[in-house]
């Protein structure tokens, strides 16, 4: 099955500061598929993720480097406009972080951001992202409730209903999983599963059964650097370099 | 073993000493308060009723009531929190969304902690300085309300800040994140969120503002005028002043001592009135969230 080049990321560099996240990394991101970026903490995989939407920017002391090009378009040109690219490059976060707004409010916000009024647009729109996020089910009877009312878990499948909810091309997950718990892992993996049909996916995970199950391509992470990048499969049964090797055994990391 | 059975006990009773002394400062809070209010409640009662809350003064203020102090209060009051609230929440998003950390932001910090520690009669000279006659408003409700306003505005920007700042990033970066603009994200999420804690400034604001006598007896307060204000051109009475007068200027201090207390019972009531206004509001902000 082939797949069209989505993100093709070149050269890039990060500094925070006086110290350089990420060295020179250069990787190609395929549309439809799941790309996860592994690598032990520290290692630059949540700072090139939050380059992709530029939500680094929120950060005042960042220099970045080198090209990332969706759809041969430099992001990091300063012409470019965020709030575009971030309509465009969607992101679910680490933490569930709905707003102390309710369910319907919460999915329908990026909506109303992007200045869409169409009432019967919003609420059929709000219902598709429910149902495609795999909750609508256990929050179409109260969806004007308080959506901090909903567990961890819920919590985060709204999140991503949000996310979905503007139409994005690329959904970016930093540790979605990460506070939650194994039930709730597993459906939110079944659901990365199913939304990759429509969204081009990056994730980057802790875990590396995680990346193994959910995963089409990985790409592992040290200290700043893009060490091996493959098909995940090949990653995990037949890793080119002994450094990778020993991270997804468990011998260090 | 023995050592360190009594070691224990030493331990133990130094935490209950400590325990006990913090329960006591605790206390200390309550008992003044109610100390104050025992006070105005037992000195004034005598001088609270219904002519006394609907009448202006009469016989050289002697009797009669406090109408116009009432009404010339609620009008500074509202007025000082219309002129800082709005100004006060805007320098504090400048400051804590907006701004970045530099040399510019850390002078104007400097600035509004500075302005915090005026005293309240400085604020009453540059009122009468700046607005009563640079500025022609004369004395006024106008005049008083700006210098009110001007002294509550640190407690408005320190109180509205504070509520910005607890408000958790993982908010803005998930509005950003939808492709929200800056602007929306403070409005539409930020704003709402620190909404309660704002309005605890604005009530702290407006409680101060209303027991202030310094900032207004050169700008807005008259000792005796019988009618209400018609227009924010007006000057006016005001209850801590009228009690300021009443006990130090009034020509029968002693035989008015009812009335001071009286007036200050007002007061007191009226600034806990305000308070629970917004207290209640707040509550119902907190609940719809």
């Amino acid at each position: 099955m082939e797949h069209s080049l989505k993100i093709k990321i070149k050269n890039l560099d990060f500094y925070y500061g006086d110290f350089k996240a990420l060295h020179d990394i250069s990787m190609d991101i395929y549309a439809n598929q799941v790309t996860a970026f592994i690598g032990p903490s520290g290692c630059g995989k949540s700072t090139l993720l939050r380059c992709l939407n530029r939500m680094n920017d929120l950060i005042p002391i960042i220099r970045v480097e080198g090209q990332i090009l969706p759809d041969d378009q430099n992001i990091n040109d300063p012409n470019v406009d965020v709030v575009t690219l971030r309509h465009n490059v969607g992101m679910v976060f680490q933490k569930p972080n709905p707003f102390p707004k309710s369910i319907f409010e919460n999915v329908a916000y990026g909506l109303r951001v992007n200045g869409i009024k169409d009432k019967a647009y919003i609420a059929n729109q709000v219902e598709k992202s429910l149902i495609q996020a795999a909750i609508w089910d256990e929050v179409k009877d109260r969806i004007h409730d308080s959506a901090l009312g909903l567990s961890g878990g819920q919590q985060q499948r709204l999140c991503i209903a949000r996310a979905l909810a503007i139409e994005p091309e690329v959904v970016l997950m930093d540790e979605p999983a990460s506070a939650l718990d194994p039930i709730a892992t597993q459906k939110i993996e079944e659901l990365i599963h199913q939304l990759k049909k429509s969204y081009t996916i990056i994730i980057v995970t802790h875990n590396m059964q995680q990346a193994a199950r959910v995963s089409d391509i990985t790409a592992f992470f040290y200290l700043g650097k893009l060490i091996e990048v493959d098909d995940t499969k090949t990653l995990f049964t037949k890793p080119k370099l002994q450094q990778t090797e020993d991270y997804i055994t468990g011998r260090f990391g | 073993m023995n050592t360190s059975s009594s070691l224990l006990r030493r331990r133990k009773l130094t935490q209950v000493a400590i325990f006990g002394f913090f329960r006591l400062s605790a206390a200390i809070n309550g008992i003044a308060l109610l100390v104050v209010v025992y006070f105005l409640v037992a000195k004034g009662w005598r001088a609270i009723n219904w002519t006394f809350l609907t009448q202006p003064p009469k016989e050289a203020m002697t009797e009669g009531g406090i109408l116009p102090c009432i009404v010339g209060t609620l009008c500074l009051s509202l007025g000082a929190i219309l002129v800082a609230l709005p100004i006060g929440v805007a320098s504090a998003i400048y400051l804590n969304e907006y701004a970045s950390p530099g040399r510019l932001l850390r002078a104007i910090r400097v600035g509004i902690n500075n302005l915090a520690g005026v005293p309240s009669v400085v604020f009453g000279l540059f009122g009468l300085a700046f607005f009563v006659v640079w500025l022609k408003m004369g004395v006024s409700i106008l005049a008083g309300s700006l210098t009110l306003g001007v002294l509550t505005l640190p407690v408005i920007i320190g109180s509205s800040e504070e509520a910005l700042r607890s408000v958790p990033d993982t908010y803005r970066e998930a509005s950003l994140g939808l492709g929200a603009t800056k602007w929306q994200t403070i409005y539409r999420v930020v704003l709402p969120a620190a909404l309660p804690g704002i309005l605890t400034g604005a009530i702290l604001g407006i409680s101060r503002a209303a027991g202030e006598t310094a900032p207004i007896m050169f700008t807005a307060a008259v000792f005796y005028t019988p009618s209400l204000p018609t227009s924010i051109f007006d000057e006016i009475m005001a209850l801590p002043y009228h009690i300021y007068v009443l006990a130090t200027a009034g020509t029968e201090i002693e035989a008015t001592r009812h009335l001071q207390y009286g007036t200050a019972l007002v007061l007191i009531v009226l600034v806990l009135g305000l308070n629970l206004i917004a207290i209640i509001y707040r509550a119902r902000l907190q609940r719809r969230m």
